[in-house]
């Protein structure tokens, strides 16, 4: 296993610089995500109008280079996308890195995304990737409880 | 496939021997992890094991296992024997006076929770007070926290400072005529912190107060002498002594071990059992309830052995060079931060990597072959008294060597390389 599997050089610049890391005044929903094992914490704001659809996000907290970069990617590839849109891109993501790939229609491109994908070979890190993302259904469900990946 | 010149590793003779020597009697040493040779450093978490303990364990079901203590035939009794043979080894080991004072547990996180509700509870009443410090391990502040909900009693945490050492002067504050029990690691897991045990003991005593000691992270790098130290109990767990999991020590003073109450209940320790009466067997048995790991406690034997024939003063010598070599080295980064920088340390480098994650650092480490520990250590309130959620750990043995901490310096230089 080459580390730059995992380290790629995306995943290395939005850990340098996070993309939309900053906080939300006015959001309209939000959500904290923690990982007990390592002390990985993120915060998701989110706006949304009348349909749902995401009208702007961000994100902020602390942890390593994979939650990071994965909790910035994740902002790029949801802004502007409806709740069905959300949902489609996170089964395919979340599907590839655990490796029970979506099938079919429901599969969507993952732009960006695809650079996260490597760390399946690293089981040990997957929580890592999808902390942003479970948080982010929870901003999403509101469910106001944090998120753990416990 | 030697990562450095051995111009950069300048060991004498007779130690480098020894530690070939050593090494060889590791079987997993010598495999590859990621293609690269395992450079085992997280020795903290658990040891490796000898060829003698793994054979021993072997020998013991292909050829004496039977259940124990009761049995008439040949190899009940052949078992009987091995497995009271390593309590006795465990008592030498100990230095304890009776082989009666030693009660084979889980491992230590058992024997905190069974002297918790046994000893602690029959003994504390509301508004007492149990002492414990800013370094343990969580193992050795639950089960206080737990014993404190049901009896009312209060939990009091000796500090440390900056170096993650004791503050013996605010450890002394912190004991009265309320306190009556103390429980503290001998060897911090995640600093490397060696406490003053003695005089930890002193002071507990000279106020009335029992004591315990972890000595999880104690026994395979130092001696130890429950008898020199006067505590009233003492933990070792196998699987870090290079024995295996699910077996571990309780040492208990005798007198103590007879006034508690029983801990488990069932078979092997009673004596009788009527439905309106039952005899409790008499002090280890009475806290040894069902059938336990007997492989595992002939194994832990078998280690003890092994290590008491190496020497802990020689273990002990070479981890010192090993630990002096590695602060030295480590120090060297720029951007790391060693995390527990006591003056009397075991051979535990935690460390901090400045705009690095431990978790990356683990994982790169990991594809070089090198196993350390990220996280908190099952220490959360240690890492949140230093302001960080969690360190990179290197733990060292008696089987690693100067060539572990130069593949360890350059696997983090390569992380700082891939982050830059």
């Amino acid at each position: 296993m080459d580390l730059r599997e995992l380290y790629q050089e995306l995943i290395l610049d939005h850990n340098r610089n996070p993309r939309n890391r900053r906080h939300l005044e006015k959001a309209s929903r939000s959500a904290m995500g923690y990982n007990p094992l390592c002390g990985d914490k993120v915060t998701i704001e989110l706006m949304l109008d009348e349909q749902g659809t995401i009208v702007d996000i961000a994100f902020d907290g602390t942890g390593c280079a994979i939650s990071t970069a994965s909790a910035s990617l994740m902002t790029e590839a949801v802004k502007g996308k409806t709740p069905d849109e959300v949902r489609a891109i996170y089964d395919t993501f979340h599907g590839e890195v655990t490796e029970k790939p979506v099938q079919g229609e429901r599969k969507v491109e993952l732009g960006k995304l695809v650079a996260i994908i490597g760390v399946r070979k690293y089981p040990a890190r997957v929580k890592c990737a999808t902390l942003a993302w479970h948080t982010l259904n929870a901003a999403l469900d509101q469910a106001g409880e944090t998120v753990t990946t416990e | 496939m030697s990562r450095v010149p051995t111009a950069l590793s300048d060991a004498s003779p007779t130690s480098q021997f020894e530690v070939k020597r050593i090494r060889g009697d590791f079987p997993i040493l010598n495999t590859t992890v990621n293609g690269k040779p395992l450079v085992y450093l997280d020795n903290a978490a658990t040891s490796q094991k000898p060829a003698v303990v793994i054979d021993t364990i072997k020998s013991y079901y292909e050829s004496s296992n039977a259940n124990i203590h009761r049995g008439v035939h040949h190899l009940s009794v052949k078992a009987t024997e091995a497995y009271e043979r390593a309590r006795a080894t465990m008592q030498r080991f100990l230095g304890a006076a009776r082989p009666e004072e030693l009660v084979f547990v889980r491992g230590t996180t058992e024997a905190i929770n069974l002297v918790a509700q046994t000893w602690v509870r029959a003994n504390v009443e509301q508004g007492d007070e149990i002492i414990i410090s800013h370094l343990e391990h969580h193992s050795n502040i639950v089960p206080w926290q737990l014993l404190c909900e049901q009896t009312g009693a209060v939990l009091k945490i000796a500090p440390i400072n900056d170096a993650g050492e004791l503050m013996l002067d605010d450890y002394e504050k912190l004991l009265n005529e309320k306190t009556k029990f103390v429980s503290m690691a001998h060897v911090s897991n995640a600093l490397g912190t060696i406490n003053p045990v003695r005089q930890i003991v002193d002071l507990a005593h000279a106020c009335g107060a029992k004591i315990m000691l972890d000595g999880a992270q104690a026994a395979p790098h130092l001696a130890i002498n429950v008898r020199d130290l006067d505590c009233d109990f003492y933990t070792v767990t196998g699987h870090k002594m290079f024995a295996p999991t699910g077996i571990g020590i309780l040492f208990g003073k005798h007198d103590l071990l007879e006034e508690m109450p029983p801990y488990q209940g069932g078979g092997e320790m009673i004596l009788s059992v009527t439905f309106e009466k039952t005899v409790y067997n008499k002090v280890p048995h009475k806290f040894e309830a069902g059938t336990p790991h007997i492989a595992g406690a002939i194994g832990l034997g078998a280690a003890a052995q092994y290590i008491s024939a190496i020497g802990l003063d020689s273990i002990a010598s070479h981890e010192h060079d090993l630990l002096a070599y590695g602060t030295e080295k480590l120090q060297e980064i720029p951007g790391l931060t060693l995390i527990g920088t006591a003056g009397n340390k075991a051979a535990i480098m935690s460390f901090t990597l400045e705009g690095v994650h431990p978790h990356d650092v683990g994982t790169i480490l990991d594809l070089e072959g090198i196993a350390v520990r990220t996280g908190h250590h099952c220490a959360q309130p240690t890492m949140e008294r230093f302001g960080i959620t969690a360190t990179t750990r290197a733990s060292l043995a008696l089987y690693n060597t100067k060539q572990d901490i130069d593949a360890l310096v350059m696997g983090v230089r390569k992380v700082i390389e891939v982050f830059g």
